[in-house]
């Protein structure tokens, strides 16, 4: 049966274009020039294009892709995870699951259950929004982005990716294929934690993540990201020194939420305001500092005397 | 303005629709398929008044090219009733519980309602409301729209109970 009406559509005039390979996808970028967007789950470019904040004539659909669409895990090299892949195959994988629940907390609130049947890892990436979720988990899990392009391939690490509100280092033409986790190490844990007033479908006033990994009850290394809180996901270093190198005490947690407090630059808007935010960095960093740890199996002391209400 | 043809199976039905390249998969539903059962609501994911089951799982349509449904399965609200004049438990339990007032978010409820039960055939209280998050309802305060979920997720064990006695 063949149906056709005269239904008006609100996208600007647009073209749809489904890759089958990378070198098609590369193709198709490269004649569509700077008007042409990689379309994964489409849950913020569309609805961008639609709202006409983006200039966009041609969608190239990447999810048929078949390396967007990978997923993978070996105990030595670690995972790979499809760039298009929607977050319901992502967090039902049992690999996923068990060996990177910080990743599952990340995404599993990422809009609710019917975005998250749409929305990627490599849309929220490089969507580069400073209040993407993934991103912090991202970047403590030490995760890279395969690129592709015009001019070949390369590897970017998560916390090198986004350069500001909306921006990012890929260049004309290039798209992410599939970001490569490494294999989470003995005595190691990581945790993401975010701030919002419902539990689900709102964005983050903040967020952040940690992770350690312990060698004889002292902090060998540790990652600290936060969001929301300046133009891009951060990697805060400083948080992280605060930490390593002895056990975790009262002292040295609050020293690296202190240093979460002092890397936060964030604005005031709607969603909180400026000494808000700064406040939630350094909850959140003291917070994901004690789940990770107890993933890896140590229980952070508390500092007498407070009985503070979790979450 | 181009068009395209697309061929999907809606409804168990196989399709081919004329669509703009432009529709999303909620416009071609509504003006080309002629399926006005799904909603329209904030055409930006996050009412779900557009909810539809793309291959068996959970979407706004709103959300979702035309063009990207090549070859693809989508059932709408149209598609839950077990058989003519007989409607999903679901459908029964919404009407039982009044669980609608104006009626426009019934359907991405209802749809979703399906794609939880179809994987939890038995969720708590919190499984249906934390699912149903991204569904909205300005006339019920949700309370109605959950006891109808629950009563229909109990009938429809009891009856696979029963046809498995059987
Ligand atoms: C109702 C609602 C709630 C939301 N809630 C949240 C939330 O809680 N937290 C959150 O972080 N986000 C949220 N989002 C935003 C969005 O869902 C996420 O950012 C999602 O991960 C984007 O992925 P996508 O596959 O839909 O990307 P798309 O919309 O397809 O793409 C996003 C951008 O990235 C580009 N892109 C996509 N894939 C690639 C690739 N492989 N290579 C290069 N460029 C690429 C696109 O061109 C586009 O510019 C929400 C969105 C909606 C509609």
């Amino acid at each position: 049966m063949l149906l056709c009406a005269a239904g008006e559509t609100n996208l600007q005039a647009l073209k749809y274009a489904r890759a089958s390979s990378i070198d098609e996808a590369i193709e198709l970028l490269r004649e569509g020039g700077p008007a042409a967007r990689v379309l994964a789950g489409g849950t913020d470019v569309i609805v961008a294009a639609r709202e006409r904040r983006l200039d966009v004539d041609l969608f190239v659909d990447v999810k048929h892709v078949p390396e967007t669409a990978e997923l993978s895990f070996d105990a030595t090299d670690g995972l790979t995870v499809g760039a298009a892949l929607p977050c319901y195959r992502i967090y039902g994988d049992d690999d996923v699951r068990t060996h990177y629940p910080a990743l599952v907390e990340a995404i599993s609130v990422i809009g609710g259950t019917v975005v998250q049947g749409r929305a990627s890892l490599g849309g929220n990436l490089c969507n580069s929004s400073p209040a993407a979720d993934s991103i912090p988990a991202m970047i403590v899990l030490d995760a890279s982005a395969n690129i592709v392009g015009p001019s070949g391939e390369r590897s970017v690490p998560v916390d090198e990716f986004c350069t500001g509100p909306g921006q990012n280092v890929l260049g004309a033409g290039e798209f992410v294929i599939s970001i490569q986790f490494p294999a989470p190490s003995s005595a190691s844990g990581a945790a993401w934690q975010r701030f919002t007033p419902r539990n689900e479908m709102d964005i983050a006033v903040a967020n952040a993540a940690t992770s350690l990994q312990f060698v004889g009850g002292a902090v060998a290394s540790a990652r600290i990201a936060i969001g929301a809180v300046g133009p891009r996901p951060l990697l805060v270093e400083p948080a992280a020194a605060a930490l390593a190198g002895g056990p975790l005490t009262v002292d040295s947690i609050a020293a690296a939420a202190a240093a979460s407090r002092a890397a936060a630059t964030p604005i005031d808007d709607m969603r909180g305001s400026i000494k808000q935010r700064r406040h939630l960095a350094g909850l959140l960093t003291e917070r994901t500092i004690r789940d990770a740890a107890a993933r890896a199996g140590v229980t952070a002391p508390e500092a007498p005397g407070t009985s503070e209400v979790r979450r | 303005m181009s068009r395209l043809i697309v061929s999907a199976r809606i409804n168990g039905e196989a399709r081919e629709l004329l669509v703009d390249e432009r529709d999303s998969l909620l416009d071609a539903l509504r003006e080309r398929a002629g399926l006005t059962g799904t909603k329209e609501g904030c055409n930006n994911g996050n009412c779900g008044a557009c909810s539809v089951l793309l291959d068996g799982r959970l979407v706004n349509s709103c959300l979702v090219m035309a063009a990207e449904v090549e070859g693809s399965d989508v059932t709408t609200v149209e598609g839950l009733e077990l058989g003519p004049q007989q409607l999903h438990p679901l459908q029964s339990a919404f009407l039982e519980e009044a669980a609608l007032q104006c009626g426009i978010c019934t359907p991405g409820f209802l749809v979703s309602a399906k794609a939880l039960l179809d994987t939890n055939p038995d969720p708590t209280e919190h499984e249906v409301r934390f699912w149903l998050a991204g569904n909205l309802c300005r006339c019920t305060g949700y309370d109605k729209i959950i006891r109808a979920v629950m009563g229909a997720a109990e009938t429809m064990r009891n009856t696979a109970s029963s046809s498995e006695g059987a």
